[in-house]
């Protein structure tokens, strides 16, 4: 899998999405497997309002040097993920860089202000196009509907960890994630979890890698 | 055996700052941790309520704050080690005792752990509790990182039972609710007996009673002299920089995350001193003495309250003679924000300001690229009640039923999920908020009115957990003194806002013991008001008991909405009913409800689609709760039981 060495050191990253989607696990996740490959991780997360609607976030700093502040600078993201493609938007303008790779989701959440008719959820394309314009990198991966043909959309998370660890663009060892995985969750779970993970690795490199983004699914 | 207890010493985990906390703790040897769940505080509980059993501790939710910080002290009392933790909130609620347990001093090592939200992130206010510390006369500690959080807790317990008195450790949600690796130290196997020696004399303060008494005054500003005097060596003091500064940087806490961050985004290594303070009430004169030489400016940043700048500032003066006069910057000086929590950016500019230096994150070039394109084009995301959540269909019935009535009424809020009822996602039914119990405290006041004119129904909202913590005294109060009000008692068996905890209405412990469940049907009877009982899934019931209830004006009545939180364990497991929209039923924007489901009721679950020109169920967020069927006036939204 790419590179064995981050790109920069801290090396940023930040996962975001929506209340309930499992931001939190998938950035404990990504944490543990960094840790037992020898890195120093610090996380910081957004609570209280993740599970009530509202926007959340986890800031990833990956690093060989030991700690740095759970909440990333501004413009510094090296990586976005976005388990909810809108969400992406979001943090570009704030965390967004000429150099920032970008991997979504494509299911959007509907906001209760969109639900009401009071904001307008951009369309798919304008998302896609736009994400394009300002990374280096971006992918993009129908992580919830592939969670749901396998029965349950909290999967998502995990092939979106799957699918970063199929850009290569991060040194993610698979070994590291089936540990982490049978440490995070009970023996029966594992197996679904270690399939999500593969199969987020496919749907990115079954399809040919374009400089200006991809859509999977 | 889980890595909290059983991870060895010298391994490394990921942790959240309160795991973190939480396994300085054990490895401290304590025996008792309580709590009363509130964010960011309530893991260090959980998680050693986890282990409890394999590490042979006691934990449990204690009912409130207060009774929390009373069990940790019996166990110190005993001689055991032990922890309260809580939210900044709660620190008050316990600080009647507090401010007497100093008094008695103790004799286990006893912390009290404040998790604290600067920038309000979840919570209603972003209270400093530091300044407890300086009111009781008690040493305090702010863990700069993660590996601090552990060995701090550690240290504060043995810092307690050196000096004979409570140690306060304050975290923020950055830190608690933050992750980093840590290496873990050993995990004592030994565990001490419990024996409250009681026989001596008065004021033996080994063997004699534990008496809160003011001729001790005297005691406790002697033990804050030795927490001082340890503080002068203390490792959790450090000072990274040139000799000589051209700034010196003071900070603790999250913060100096962000201040060794903004030095390095600045490249100011070498011209800038960051001295970290681990030992923040009272700082050490010598240690600030030797720092504060360094160089004439000074810059402290901190969040909240400008407690360090204040308290380094009276040192200064102090110190005038020797060290010279000195240039203050922070929160007086405007360079650090007043209020809200800060950020590596915050502190950049404050730093760059001082330093002449500018800094720009990002090429101009892509900030304006990604402001054409990308900014403000999210749409908002404000905050509303989960899918098949009981309190949207409690408020749904409560907003009809106030309407129906007609007379202008009102209810007052409390803390909990519910709180968000301030919001159209509770169709702005509460209109007010304040602190635990407050609601029914309010409303017992409102309903005394009638004598200078006031004719509005009144009404109270009150979760079940908040019930139990602070309601049951403003109850009594209304019933004693003929209130005429109605408390809703939202019961959805937990303390759902902070991650489900149990709490003393349910039959069982934090251990996940068996307990005794405490009847809040049954108080609130023998208290003498009238109680009614409806699931808030009947929406026709819910609404017309209340307005029966509103008509009684004979004193206080309790009307209880039970129906469990959608995130509870057993409503999360089975989906009741199937929901589809029967578009041939479903005539849109033609229809006179003018989109009733999806402009008010407002469920993340229930989606207007934009090309069919009707609503739409999303099947991935929806619960089955089946509540949107009863208010769709077409009956164009139908369920089917699964």
């Amino acid at each position: 899998m790419g590179a064995a060495r981050l790109a920069r050191d801290p090396y940023n990253l930040i996962i975001t999405g929506v209340g309930g989607q499992g931001n939190v696990m998938a950035s404990r996740v990504l944490g543990n497997m960094m840790v037992k490959d020898g890195y120093h991780v610090t996380i910081g997360e957004t609570f209280g309002a993740s599970q009530r609607g509202g926007s959340v976030m986890s800031h990833l700093r990956i690093s060989k040097e030991g700690s740095w502040s759970p909440q990333i600078p501004r413009g510094q993201a090296d990586f976005i993920i976005a388990l909810e493609p809108s969400e992406a938007l979001r943090l570009l303008s704030v965390f967004g860089n000429p150099r920032v790779r970008v991997l979504s989701n494509t299911r959007p959440i509907h906001s209760v202000a969109v639900i009401a008719g009071d904001a307008k959820y951009p369309s798919m394309n304008e998302i896609q196009s736009s994400i394009q314009e300002l990374s280096a990198d971006a992918w993009f991966v129908a992580a919830t509907d592939e969670a749901v043909k396998m029965g349950n959309p909290i999967y998502g998370n995990i092939i979106i960890l799957g699918a970063l660890a199929g850009t290569g663009a991060f040194p993610m060892d698979r070994e590291s994630f089936k540990t982490v995985i049978s440490e995070t969750f009970p023996e029966d779970r594992v197996d679904a979890n270690v399939r999500a993970y593969d199969l987020g690795m496919e749907m990115v490199s079954r399809s040919e890698k374009a400089h200006d983004g991809v859509t999977l699914g | 055996m889980s890595d909290l207890y059983g991870g060895k010493e010298g391994t490394t985990h990921l942790v959240m700052g309160n795991e973190a906390i939480a396994r300085g703790a054990l490895e401290a040897g304590i025996s008792v941790a309580t709590g009363y769940p509130g964010t960011p505080s309530s893991e260090v509980i959980e998680r050693l309520a986890e282990v409890a059993g394999e590490a042979g501790i006691y934990t449990e939710w204690s009912v409130n704050e207060k009774v929390a910080l009373e069990v940790a002290a019996a166990a110190s009392f005993a001689e055991l080690r032990a922890i309260a933790v809580m939210k900044q909130n709660g620190v008050n609620v316990a600080a009647d005792f507090i401010l007497h347990l100093v008094l008695s001093g103790t004799r286990g090592g006893l912390v009290l752990v404040s998790c604290e939200d600067p920038g309000y992130l979840s919570s209603q206010n972003e209270g400093d509790s530091r300044t407890f510390a300086r009111l009781n006369e008690i040493p305090l500690l702010e863990p700069g990182d993660f590996q601090e959080a552990k060995d701090m807790t550690k240290w504060g317990l043995e810092l307690s039972e050196q000096i004979g008195n409570l140690v306060l450790l304050r975290s923020v949600t950055r830190m608690s609710h933050a992750s980093g690796d840590i290496t873990f130290g050993p995990v004592p196997g030994e565990r001490a007996q419990a024996r409250f020696r009681h026989e001596g004399a008065m004021l033996d303060p080994e063997g004699g009673p534990m008496l809160a008494l003011g001729l001790r005054h005297r005691e406790v500003q002697e033990k804050l002299k030795k927490a001082v005097a340890l503080f002068e060596d203390s490792p959790f003091n450090t000072y990274e920089g040139p000799e000589e500064p051209e700034l010196l940087l003071i900070t603790s806490s999250a913060c100096s995350l962000y201040s060794r961050e903004a030095i390095a985004v600045l490249g100011v290594q070498d011209r800038v001193g960051l001295l970290k303070m681990g030992t923040t009430w009272p700082l050490p004169p010598e240690l600030m003495k030797k720092n504060l030489s360094r160089c004439d400016r000074i810059l402290v940043v901190e969040e909240v309250l400008p407690f360090l700048e204040d308290n380094v500032k009276i040192l200064a003066a102090e110190m005038a003679p020797e060290i010279g006069i000195k240039h203050f910057y922070g929160k007086k000086s405007g360079h650090i924000p007043s209020t809200g929590e800060l950020n590596p950016d915050l502190v950049v500019a404050a730093l760059g300001d001082l330093m002449d230096l500018s800094y720009e994150p990002v090429p101009a070039e892509f900030r304006e690229q990604a402001d054409a394109l990308v900014a403000n084009k999210a749409p908002p995301r404000g905050l509303t009640f989960c899918p098949g959540c009981p309190h949207r269909a409690s408020f749904w019935s409560i907003h009809n039923a106030l309407e129906l009535d007609g007379r202008k009424g009102f209810m007052c809020g409390d803390v909990g999920c519910y709180t968000l009822a301030i919001l159209p996602t509770g169709f702005s039914t509460l209109r007010t908020a304040h602190s635990m119990g407050s609601g029914s405290g309010l409303a017992s006041g409102f309903a005394k009115l009638k004598q200078f004119g006031m004719d509005q129904p009144v009404l109270a909202a009150c979760g079940d957990s908040t019930f139990f913590h602070a309601a049951i005294p403003a109850l009594i109060n209304a019933v004693h003194h003929e209130a005429d009000f109605t408390l809703v008692l939202l019961d959805n068996s937990g303390t759902a806002m902070t991650g489900f905890q149990p709490h003393p209405g349910l039959p069982i412990s934090a251990m996940s013991d068996n307990a005794p469940a405490v009847d809040m049907e049954a108080i609130c009877r023998s208290l003498g008001a009238r109680v009614e009982v409806c699931d808030p899934f009947d929406l026709t019931r819910t609404r017309e008991t209340l307005n029966d209830l509103m008509d009684d004006e004979r004193g206080a009545k309790v009307l209880i909405l039970r129906q469990e939180c959608a995130l509870s364990p057993e409503r999360k497991a089975s989906k009741p009913y199937e929901m589809r929209v029967d578009t041939a039923s479903c005539v849109g924007e033609d229809c006179g409800c003018n989109r009733l489901c999806t402009r008010i009721f407002g469920c993340p679950g229930l989606v207007w689609d934009e090309a069919a020109k009707a609503a739409r169920i999303d099947e991935v967020i929806c619960v089955g709760c089946g509540v949107c069927a009863d208010i769709c006036p077409h009956e164009a939204i139908l369920k089917e039981e699964i």
